[in-house]
């Protein structure tokens, strides 16, 4: 496990190191873009929504009861923006192209074509590491302020059809107005950055690590995924305590 | 290249055992021996893939593992198994080290790929992935993409496996015209007795991580070493049983 983490300190030193190389893996970068916004958009949406109106859904009918119903929208927002947006998004992404790029890493490892790379010259870092990472740094907080959107939109509908919560779409949009401040919202566009180098680092390190044939592809995959989500939620937690006290 | 003393272990098991040679500029030199002796590991050291344990591996009398080895000594290994990248199509693998290192404008690097591609008689399948091709065009694919780094020294895993005779014929024959043409220094691990015979200029046989002898092919027939003779001789003659 620290051997792990030492090496993937490792690769996000070479990465960053190797960062002047971006400009010339453009077209790489944005193919991962698409790969990322492809494979995960449609899903971003259904459980933003579902998200947001699950919570509007819980917490309405118990404050309504208590009088408090002006504070339901700001609780969505908060919590969408700071907790659940970026949290979920970034389990999504590490199930989705954090496991999609351990396997394809790993293959790439498994079958020796990272060792041809390197007879050919050409930096595994650059042609492989430094574009996913760039991508997902870039798509995750974007894909972050989309859910919190879509996320306070599943909140509002569930307001306004549900008799239980005695609020109208107005009052929740001005309680969420009032609630939701800019911070906020940077607050979670921070956790998602740090989100999503956790996920570049752990996918591109796995599969770089990858021994054997598919069977160790496997395992990649599966280590993939879940040392990234277990590292999220770590994070998470600090990243919280940390952001709470400025 | 020179390799001296260099032995290599993973975990337990000793894969190279105190391995001398020297190759010389412009040579073929042919490494023969049994599967699992240590060929392609040995291989792999010379292209700076692996360190050695004990001992080192000298490029034009640069350490293979060094810093820039590849813009002192231009190299190039065919792979075994091809190793092309599987998500970009032929024409891509075979053109990626010059755009890669943005060496010629686009059309040049067509052209290149176009000639290298008719050496290997792969024109018709420049635009397929290396999924929907055969091990032996997977193989050509792959010495046409050595080839595009105009290599002073070229190493070949195998480079016979997997072909039918014919095409085998025409790698070993290309492997001797490189040679001649442009003076490319080849290593070749291979344990197909007619390539390595037909085209080296000296050999080595190894076994079990150590090398055996080393020589010209004749010198190499001539050898008395009983483990030498095995190798050269097995055949898939039924020895009859003894009757008493």
């Amino acid at each position: 496990m620290l051997s792990d983490i030492g090496r993937m300190l490792l690769l996000l030193r070479e990465t960053l190191i190797s960062l002047p190389a971006a400009w010339r893996q453009r077209a790489k970068v944005f193919d991962q873009l698409f790969e990322i916004g492809n494979a995960s958009l449609f899903m971003a949406c259904l459980l933003s929504l579902f998200i947001g109106g699950v919570l509007a859904l819980q917490t309405g009918p118990v404050m309504s009861d208590r009088g408090v119903t002006s504070f339901i929208g700001g609780m969505v927002g908060l919590a969408m923006c700071k907790e659940l947006g970026p949290v979920m998004m970034a389990v999504l992404i590490a199930g989705r192209i954090g496991s999609a790029i351990a396997a394809e890493v790993g293959s790439m490892r498994a079958y020796q074509e990272i060792d041809a790379l390197r007879t050919m010259n050409i930096n595994p870092i650059h042609y492989l590491v430094l574009p996913r990472l760039i991508a997902i740094c870039v798509a995750l907080p974007l894909l972050v302020v989309f859910s919190t959107l879509i996320g306070w939109m599943g909140g509002a509908l569930v307001v306004v059809v549900n008799p239980a919560i005695n609020l109208s779409y107005t009052g929740y949009v001005n309680s969420l107005g009032d609630m939701v401040a800019g911070g906020d919202i940077l607050n979670g566009l921070i956790k998602s950055l740090v989100f999503a180098l956790i996920i570049g680092l752990v996918s591109c390190h796995q599969g770089m690590e990858t021994i054997g044939g598919p069977r160790g592809v496997g395992r990649s995959v599966t280590k993939a995924v879940v040392n990234s989500i277990a590292l999220i939620l770590v994070f998470d937690y600090f990243l919280t305590r940390m952001m709470i006290n400025l | 290249m020179e390799i001296h003393g260099v032995s290599k272990s993973f975990g337990e098991q000793e894969v190279l055992r105190d391995v001398d040679l020297v190759v010389e500029p412009g040579e073929i030199f042919v490494i023969m021996g049994p599967s699992g002796s240590g060929k392609s590991v040995l291989l792999k050291h010379v292209i700076g893939l692996e360190t050695p344990d004990a001992g080192e591996v000298l490029v034009d009398g640069k350490s293979a593992t060094a810093e820039g080895i590849r813009d002192h000594c231009r190299m190039a290994m065919v792979f075994q198994s091809g190793a092309l990248l599987n998500s970009l199509t032929l024409a891509e693998n075979v053109g990626l080290y010059l755009r890669e290192h943005q060496l010629k404008p686009e059309p040049e690097i067509e052209q290149i790929i176009d000639e290298k591609l008719t050496l290997v008689d792969l024109t018709e399948a420049r635009d397929k992935l290396p999924a929907q091709l055969s091990g032996g065009m997977r193989k050509r694919a792959a010495i046409a993409r050595a080839l595009v780094i105009e290599p002073q020294l070229l190493l070949y895993d195998e480079p016979t496996s997997e072909l039918d005779p014919l095409m085998a014929a025409t790698v070993g024959r290309e492997i001797v015209n490189l040679q001649r043409r442009q003076g490319v220094t080849s290593m070749v691990v291979s344990h197909d007795r007619d390539l390595a015979f037909g085209i080296a200029d000296r050999m080595a046989l190894i076994r079990d991580g150590r090398i055996l002898c080393v020589g010209r092919p004749e010198e190499i027939r001539a050898n008395g070493d009983p483990a030498v003779a095995e190798f050269l001789n097995a055949n898939f003659k039924h020895e009859p049983e003894s009757s008493e």
